[in-house]
């Protein structure tokens, strides 16, 4: 690619102009301008440096971002009626509030960098605590969605299949854990290791392959038939009291915990890209209500608005594409 | 506008007297807060040498347990714990970090006439990242280590009940970030803090070596990150997108890696690559051979290598046509680095070579890449690498690129520039006995893997059949003669702080700005703006006996002026 | 009030970056929140495959506003666009190996346990999943 093809953008220029007294602390730049590094001769190389740094960093955020999209699309493409299904289950009013949230948040961002390139600081300490309100906007209503999943066993792995904050549950995993041995021998029950796994089976079947359907059955799993009439009995069996509504319901797909996984692990990590954002933002308003920034320098401001973006931009596709699946 | 005029040396000597970077302030905490590029590229290279020390104490135990089929001196679990480490530590501390992060961060912004990075406390703070990281490695040991191989491949890295799994994720994770913020810098450094004359193809070849490099570190690495987080919330709280039994996917896994894993193959590659563009054209004294190739094919090597990766794949369950796809890809890596061969062969042909220490590195690692890298060649091909795939050839190929490449090339660059670290020389003789000891050790050790594993001896295996014994003693035995050689090296190293003569400002006869600093350099590298001219043009230079180095000459000089202006007409 | 204000930029020309109009902001703002409520009806309009493609593209055009005038892409230097669509490509690329490679060994993939460990699981505990799970259930 091309990255060689922008020789010089534009840089050397500025350089110019700071050169003719040479390097070290004493030049005219330096004096006129107190925030100039030392290494740098003019505000504006400081500035695009700064700028170009905060774009590569952002390009690691969106690869870091893209490889759990790429997640989702194996996924989705590999189980589309699960991800149709399972999106019923979010709530899209919730959704569509929190992407207003955002929006709204990134808007009052923006207004921020253009007051403190104005030099008005109260506007721009009201746009920081206006981000920070929609921020925390943003989270209240996302606590509100995960606990209505978890309240409702909508979540990740094994635990989709057992009702949480169950009794029932509890007592057979316990009972589980200190049935007398029925894994075979040549497995050793594991002491401090992940409860998963298919060397596990025989050690830790409450929360594996027992309960998992994908365990039991798939498009082409082995010995689908058997197991398939035994984990429709397991349906038969669960009480109705139970919040677990999903799992009373004969048409859901199996592997529809998948689903939840990778909700969870995208927008997890997507909020806490938001709680990061709220730490940079109050640092900001810190600096801002004590008056650091002004026409010439605003670089923070500037680079936080940038990352606040891309926390925008990332939930701008993690909508649609969990939400709102016909 | 291209008047060449290089400083004379007399006057730059005067202020190397009263100001270098080694004396500019004094105190531990002058060190450990610095934030000056070349303090924390000598404390980075201090620490990369130290883990260098520990993965090759492992690799030594490896071999020494390998001598005999069945138990030697460790136990098998204790045998696969080693192996883990002896990986884990080479990758991730030492051969991706020891070039852009010790020598680049040291000579990068020097070559190019800057005053520092563009970020120095980011740079601090990478280096601070790698301590953290380097310490959660070493946690895992205490929290009892881990048996997954330096790949982490799912399932086994899920399961396994070694206790150090999540320890050594989160110091890989940790590391990680280290290298993408060192890439950052290294990129926002040569597209701002270019001075005035120095454009992009009067950058020295090493600087595009690490423009590449940081690319790649800045691409990939948050690939490696996410799947690092993926693994430990699938180990903590079972996530199991990884996980077959859940419907998840191990193969993903695998692309995930191998999207970072690949790529970083030539993290550890290209900055080598544009260490010996450096020694080969400096040490024999020739302009470069092919500039531009070599500048484009370093960035052609960063982007064939985010599109190759599936060729680790061949037998792990990725599909045919993926597999024949990647198998084609994979041959055009060898186009650019077959360029890059070639130019430096061009180089070297009509050269006046001197045959300096650097230079024996150099030389060693055209000979060990054309072999890795040939080798590679079988085990892109589809079909060869079903029968070779996890043999020892695959472990002989590797460390002929890694080791036998990328080592060598840091080590040379270390030899190359240590009179500019250190102010001082080393004893030349001895450097170069120690560079033919690890070479001959090295082939020893490592050609007798490509054997092993054309017969079928797979990698990692504990035991053996006893007609793979006599392989296994002649490769121990290359071992031990190559760790020999790395002592002897690292003795000359030591005599040379101890007493070491005072180098000049200009050992090699070297035209990059940095040998036009004093050495050591001072506090802000230079103490007038630098000249900047062509840095391969060594017509101007000659060897001066008073300063023991080599000086620009003013009649050579003129000359060379003359006869630019004559090209340029 | 801050200790820059004494260097007075010149209205719509600043030391360094660029003076984006409020209105603009607010239109843009304005344009996302309309594409949102777009995005969220299309979802009740079955079209099929296209669904997907839809939403994808609006999102697309919401990203493309948010970098344009929130983020300046529009009148920053090109090599910061350059970074961020370079990135992107390489997303992109990353998921379209994987996709291709996952939806071509699909059909030769078991989505359940490996034959081994179902039946070691069958032959130790019968009907495993089920016999155990039941009765507990049922006190």
């Amino acid at each position: 690619m091309s990255h060689a093809s922008v020789p010089h953008d534009g840089h050397s220029s500025h350089a110019d102009a700071g050169h003719a007294d040479g390097h070290g602390h004493g030049s005219a730049e330096h004096s006129k301008y107190p925030f100039l590094a030392h290494h740098f001769e003019t505000p504006v190389q400081q500035f695009d440096s700064a700028k170009l740094g905060m774009w590569l960093f952002l390009a690691t955020e969106v690869l870091f971002f893209g490889a759990l999209f790429v997640a989702y699309a194996v996924l989705r493409s590999r189980f589309p009626e699960v991800f149709s299904y399972g999106s019923h289950y979010l709530d899209t009013v919730m959704g569509g509030v929190n992407t207003c949230v955002l929006i709204l948040s990134s808007l009052t961002m923006a207004l921020g960098v253009y007051f403190a390139q104005r030099g008005k600081r109260i506007a721009l300490v009201v746009c920081l605590w206006l981000t920070m309100a929609g921020a925390a906007g943003f989270l209240v209503i996302k606590y509100f969605e995960y606990s209505h999943k978890i309240h409702d066993n909508l979540v990740w792995g094994p635990s989709f299949y057992i009702p949480p904050h169950d009794a029932i549950g509890e007592a057979e995993s316990v009972a589980l854990a200190h049935a007398p041995a029925p894994a075979p021998a040549a497995v050793p029950a594991p002491v401090n290791s992940a409860p998963t796994g298919v060397p596990m089976i025989g050690a830790r079947p409450a929360v594996d392959a027992s309960v998992i359907k994908p365990a039991s059955i798939g498009p082409g799993g082995l010995g689908a038939g058997v197991v398939n009439s035994a984990s429709a009995v397991t349906f038969d069996v669960i009480p109705s009291q139970i919040p677990a509504a999903h799992l009373e319901d004969p048409n859901m797909p199996p592997n529809t915990h998948m689903f939840f996984a990778i909700y969870y692990a995208m927008t997890g990590l997507h909020g806490f890209h938001v709680i990061v954002g709220m730490v940079v933002i109050g640092m900001l308003i810190y600096r801002a209500t004590r008056g650091d920034f002004g026409p010439n320098y605003f670089t923070p401001v500037d680079l936080v608005g940038l990352y606040w973006h891309i926390v925008d931009l990332v939930w701008i596709f993690l909508f649609p594409l969990f939400y709102l699946i016909h | 506008m291209t008047t060449i005029v290089s400083p004379r040396p007399e006057a730059l000597d005067t202020s190397a007297s009263t100001d270098n970077y080694l004396t500019f302030t004094k105190g531990f905490r002058s060190w450990a807060l610095t934030l000056d590029h070349k303090r924390i590229g000598v404390m980075y290279m201090g620490a990369v040498l130290a883990s260098f020390l520990v993965g090759g104490i492992f690799a030594l135990l490896l071999r020494t347990e390998l001598l005999t089929p069945g138990k030697t001196i460790v136990s098998a679990d204790m045998y696969n714990q080693f192996f883990t480490l002896h990986g884990a530590i080479m990758v991730f501390l030492v051969i991706i970090p020891s070039i852009p992060a010790a020598l680049g961060n040291f000579v990068l912004p020097i070559m190019l006439g800057a005053k520092d990075v563009a970020f120095p406390r980011l740079n601090l703070f990478s280096f601070y990242l790698w301590i953290g990281g380097a310490m959660f490695t070493l946690y895992s040991l205490a929290a009892g280590g881990f048996d997954t191989g330096w790949t982490f491949y799912t399932p086994y890295s899920t399961t396994t009940t070694t206790g150090g799994v999540i320890p050594v994720l989160t110091g890989v994770f940790i590391l990680g970030f280290s290298s993408i913020f060192t890439g950052l810098n290294f990129i926002v450094t040569v597209h701002k803090l270019r001075p005035p004359g120095m454009t992009w193809f009067r950058m020295p070849l090493f600087l595009w070596a690490l423009y590449a490099t940081a690319i790649i570190q800045v691409l990939a690495t948050p690939v490696l990150a996410i799947t690092l987080c993926l693994l430990i919330v699938e180990r903590l709280l079972n996530i199991g997108i990884f996980n077959p039994s859940m419907g998840g996917d191990p193969v993903l896994y695998q692309h995930f890696f191998w999207f970072y894993s690949h790529p970083a193959v030539y993290i550890m590659i290209v900055p080598a690559m544009g260490i010996i563009s450096e020694i080969i054209s400096v040490h024999s004294h020739r302009q470069i051979f092919g500039y531009r190739f070599i500048a484009f094919s370093s960035i052609a090597i960063a982007m064939f290598s985010f599109i190759v990766w599936g060729h680790h794949m061949f037998v792990s369950g990725q599909s045919g046509l993926m597999n024949t796809i990647f198998s084609l890809i994979s041959f055009s890596v060898a186009i650019p680095s077959a360029v890059k061969t070639f130019n430096w062969t061009m180089t070297l042909y009509k050269g006046t070579i001197s045959l300096t220490a650097p230079m024996m590195y150099g030389l060693s690692f055209l000979f060990l890449f054309t072999i890795g890298g040939l080798t590679g060649i079988h085990l892109a091909t589809l079909n060869t690498d079903v029968h070779l795939h996890d043999t020892y050839f695959v472990v002989a190929h590797f460390h002929y690129v890694m080791m036998g490449s990328a080592l060598i090339g840091m080590i040379g660059g270390l030899h190359h520039w240590w009179p500019k670290m250190t102010g001082r020389m080393y004893n030349e003789k001895t450097a170069i006995i120690a560079s033919i000891i690890i070479f001959v050790g090295f082939n020893i050790t490592f050609f007798t893997q490509f054997m092993l594993g054309s017969q079928g001896m797979p990698r990692r295996y504990y035991d053996y059949q006893p007609e793979f014994q006599i392989y296994h003693v002649i490769s121990t035995i290359g071992s031990y003669i190559m760790a020999f050689g790395f002592f002897l090296c690292a003795s000359c190293f030591v005599q040379s702080l101890l007493g070491g003569k005072k180098a000049p400002v200009n050992p090699w006869g070297g035209r990059s700005l940095e040998w036009q600093c004093s050495s050591p350099p001072p506090h802000d590298n230079f103490s007038s703006p630098p000249k900047v001219g062509n840095c391969y043009d060594f017509s101007m230079l000659r060897w001066d006996e008073k300063e023991q180095g080599y000086v620009v000459d003013k009649e050579l000089e003129a000359k060379s002026i003359a006869a630019e202006a004559r090209g340029h007409s | 009030m801050t200790h820059s204000h004494s260097n007075t930029a010149n209205e719509g020309h600043p030391l360094v970056g660029h003076l984006v109009p409020v209105s603009t902001l607010v239109a843009t703002a304005s344009a996302l929140l309309v594409l949102t409520v777009i995005t969220v009806a299309v979802r009740y309009i079955d079209i099929g495959e296209f669904n997907l493609w839809v939403a994808i593209g609006i999102a697309v055009v919401k990203a493309a506003l948010v970098a344009c005038f929130f983020m300046h892409l529009r009148w920053d230097r090109p090599f910061n666009l350059l970074v961020f669509i370079g990135c992107i490509i390489f997303v992109i690329l990353m998921m379209a190996f994987s996709v291709l490679d996952t939806s071509q060994y699909r059909a030769t993939q078991y989505t359940g346990n490996p034959p081994v460990a179902q039946e070691t699981l069958d032959a130790n505990a019968p009907g495993a999943p089920v016999a155990r799970f039941k009765p507990e259930l049922n006190p």
